[in-house]
């Protein structure tokens, strides 16, 4: 027996849209540049093109720890045939130089806090 | 049944309130140790496992021997255990949850716990550990929650939860001969490289989780009048003794093994323990002797019938649960890694942030069975099952 | 005898497995875990240094005290951002100790003199049956094809299973926050380690990638070897050839890759 069925059931829909808030926000999330962050004046290119990066470059570090770490795969040939070391400190650190205008800005914009620094180590310039 | 919580004396919230408080500051002893690391406790590069890892080892004994009540009741039909065997399942719900939080504690990234689920590896002992005791936990809530709403309910319990208690016995024995092989597969480590070690486990466990079971519930008679029975006490005592005999059995068998042996690597484990290094007897040490003198004491007690029965009982059975925690919560991890794998010797003490962190564990263990019991307390009350 | 006991551990211990979780692994698992995310492709560098098995052949004949060990442990140490930690809470990649300790299983009370005050360097010996890898719940320590034991520190769950199951106490435990103790990172090209995951070293598995020794082997000037143990015409190999070499705990079956010429 269920007193009070509609405010319950109101009351539970209510809930449920407060709780996926965050989902529905990030769903019509704003465009990157309204973060604010600075990309490498001196570079035309990422080590493939933006987007794929700005989207996936989380997983795509992740594949590439795997890869240089288990498979011994430590270099990387981009679509373009060019060839990168495997390094987040050493590859991609040495064009994104900026720690605070690139990656911080994002992350703290996007409320993600990743912990690739508490071991990888920030170019000096970049702090 | 979860209303019954909520029913009870004022010394019973002051219990709850209690136990909640001591929980809150250890706590911050555990906020303490997330923050600056393991470094505060006294483990180190040689001792890497301590307090906490041997208190876990401990209670998977504890959650492991409510089997000497199942197994009798379920399998001999002995039905004097009937009334007090839902005390043993829900104390291993308590047990097994220490456990899992004695292994978080001891975690140097617990954010990253998950990764024994996402990354199984069937190779490694601590993978199955995992499996057997969250399988132990959820068998024992389920069994034990069915039979007490059955009995609230004055009805028998649904057909289905008898295959599943045959399995929680089976189940019992494989958490504690798991945890063994935790220890008793490593190389070069010579005080655990031992076949029998899982079988000592097992002993070690059936007489000292049921003098934990019955200490506990001659505090819950005085508290409430609620009485397991005087037969059934004699008949569980009787199990704890044959277990005890076992487990000092077993425990020769290791000291014939490793002195007639003559080999020194079996034999510095032991007389590090007993003896202590370079003349001075460690901390350990007396506590090893302690751990003998009650061992013993506890069977003079134990083993003659008359005595077994008498007000010398529960003293008996505190000096056999002292005399166990000092071979596995101390011994144990101090004998296997202080002598240590370069042939030297690390000394290992708990400090006392780690001792508080441990203690905060024990006070949700507490406070898990505090609830669990109340609620089967208030059943028995309710259906008249209380005393003879 | 022995891969056939591996075999057996591996068939056993995967049948228990997939009865366990069989149902998952059939339905999305399998093949979305093979998948690869980046366009591109992985592979090796032009100049990257390979082997069927690493191993290293330290002729300690060669060093006469412990200070000519120093640069060797000052290279490592540099090299991988290894902390200065006091007390037994430290990290230790390559370090010293005696023959007593190093080779217990050997020891004789009437040991020479100059073996008596002689000192061993000490470091992982990436084992071929590395209890380590073993008993890892995560797999975040792992033997690589070329029987390099290594470390993956982003899924270490620092339970200290693997410190427990090494018998030669290669590994270190990061007790507090390494950082605290390397005021500046000493080789900013490599990462440091984080508190609470286990470290150990690594046969340099990030040099060899771009040609280069490890950092030891540079430093020793030719009195450690490191070649590939399957080539029989490989440095490593003509050394144990030629010279009388003994390894640490033999008898455990681990079959360290790290030889003591004596």
């Amino acid at each position: 027996m269920l007193y009070n069925k509609s405010a319950v059931y109101i009351g539970i829909v209510i809930l449920v849209i407060l709780l996926t808030s965050p989902f529905w926000v990030g769903l019509f999330g704003h465009n990157y540049t309204s973060t604010g962050i600075t990309t490498p004046k001196d570079q035309a290119t990422c080590i493939e093109n933006a987007d794929f990066m700005r989207a996936q470059h989380m997983r795509l570090l992740n594949e590439w720890r795997d890869k240089a770490l288990r498979d011994e795969t430590r270099t990387y040939v981009a679509t373009d045939g060019k060839k990168w070391e495997i390094s987040l400190q050493n590859t991609c650190m040495r064009c994104h130089t900026n720690y605070k205008s690139f990656c911080e800005k994002c992350h703290l914009s996007n409320s993600v806090s990743p912990y690739c620094w508490t071991c990888h180590i920030i170019p000096t310039e970049g702090k | 049944m979860l209303e019954k919580l909520f029913t009870g004396s004022k010394y019973y919230y002051l219990w709850l309130l209690f136990l909640v408080c001591v929980i809150l500051g250890c706590a911050v002893a555990y906020a303490v140790q997330l923050q600056t690391g393991l470094g505060v406790t006294g483990m180190n590069r040689d001792v890497s496992w301590g307090l906490y890892i041997s208190q876990f080892t401990y209670f998977v004994g504890v959650a492991a021997s409510a089997v000497m009540l199942v197994l009798p009741a379920y399998f001999h039909h002995y039905v004097k255990f009937k009334r007090m065997i839902i005390f043993g399942e829900f104390m291993a719900v308590a047990a097994v949850v220490m456990c899992a939080l004695f292994i978080v504690v001891d975690l140097g990234q617990p954010q990253r716990m998950a990764n024994v689920m996402l990354h199984p590896t069937p190779n490694s002992v601590m993978f199955y550990d995992m499996i057997v005791l969250i399988g132990y936990l959820c068998l024992n809530i389920i069994i034990g929650w069915v039979t007490l709403e059955a009995e609230r309910l004055e009805v028998a319990p649904p057909k289905w939860v008898k295959p599943l208690v045959y399995l929680s016995v089976i189940w019992a024995f494989s958490i504690h001969t798991v945890t063994a092989f935790l220890y008793a597969g490593i190389p070069g480590r010579h005080y655990w490289l031992t076949a029998i070690m899982a079988a000592r486990f097992l002993s070690s466990a059936f007489c000292s989780g049921p003098a934990i079971l019955l200490l506990l519930l001659f505090v819950v008679r005085r508290l409430t009048g609620f009485d397991p029975g005087k037969d059934a006490i004699k008949t569980l005592a009787t199990i704890i003794v044959y277990a005890m005999c076992i487990n000092v059995f077993f425990y020769c068998l290791e000291l014939f093994t490793s002195f007639y042996s003559n080999i020194p690597g079996h034999m510095e484990p032991i007389m590090f323990l007993f003896n202590g290094h370079g003349g001075e007897l460690a901390w350990v040490s007396y506590f090893m002797w302690a751990a003998v003198i009650m061992a013993f004491a506890s069977l003079a007690l134990l083993i003659p019938p008359q005595l077994r029965t008498s007000k010398f009982l529960p003293l008996a059975l505190i000096m056999l649960v002292l005399a166990s925690w000092i071979d596995k919560g101390l011994g144990l991890l101090i004998g296997g890694f202080t002598p240590n794998m370069y042939e030297g010797f690390t000394p290992y003490m708990p400090t006392c942030t780690e001792i508080t962190v441990a203690l905060g564990v024990y006070a949700i263990g507490l406070l898990v069975l505090s609830l669990l019991w109340k609620i089967a307390l208030c059943v028995k009350r309710d259906v008249n099952n209380f005393c003879d | 005898m022995n891969t056939n006991r591996r075999k057996f551990l591996k068939i056993a211990s995967l049948s228990a497995f997939a009865l366990s979780s069989g149902v998952a692994s059939l339905g999305l698992g399998a093949k979305e875990a093979q998948a690869q995310l980046a366009p591109g492709a992985y592979g090796h560098g032009d100049k990257s240094l390979h082997a069927k098995r690493w191993a290293m052949v330290i002729d300690t004949r060669e060093f006469k005290t412990a200070a000519d060990y120093e640069p060797l442990i000052k290279a490592c140490h540099r090299a991988h951002n290894v902390p200065d930690i006091p007390g037994n809470k430290n990290i230790k990649w390559l370090w010293l100790d005696s023959y007593e300790h190093c080779f217990p299983d050997d020891m004789n009370p009437h040991l020479s003199t100059k073996m008596q005050q002689a000192v061993f360097p000490l470091l992982c010996n990436h084992c071929t049956n590395p209890p380590c890898v073993r008993v890892c719940p995560t797999q975040a320590t792992y033997k690589m094809a070329d029987g390099i034991v290594a470390m993956d520190y982003h899924r270490c769950i620092g339970c200290r299973f693997c410190m427990a199951g090494c018998p030669y106490g290669a590994r270190s435990f990061n007790f507090f926050d390494p950082r605290k103790y390397l005021p500046e990172p000493t080789n900013p090209s490599f990462p440091t380690r984080m508190i609470g995951v286990v470290e150990k070293c690594t046969f340099c598995a990030e040099r060899l990638a771009k040609g280069q020794l490890p950092a030891c082997v540079e430093a020793s000037n030719g009195k450690i070897l490191f070649g590939d143990l399957e080539d029989p015409n490989s440095t490593v190999r003509k050394a144990l050839a030629a010279n009388y070499s003994i390894r640490r705990k033999p008898n455990l079956g681990t079959q360290p890759g790290v030889y003591y010429l004596i």
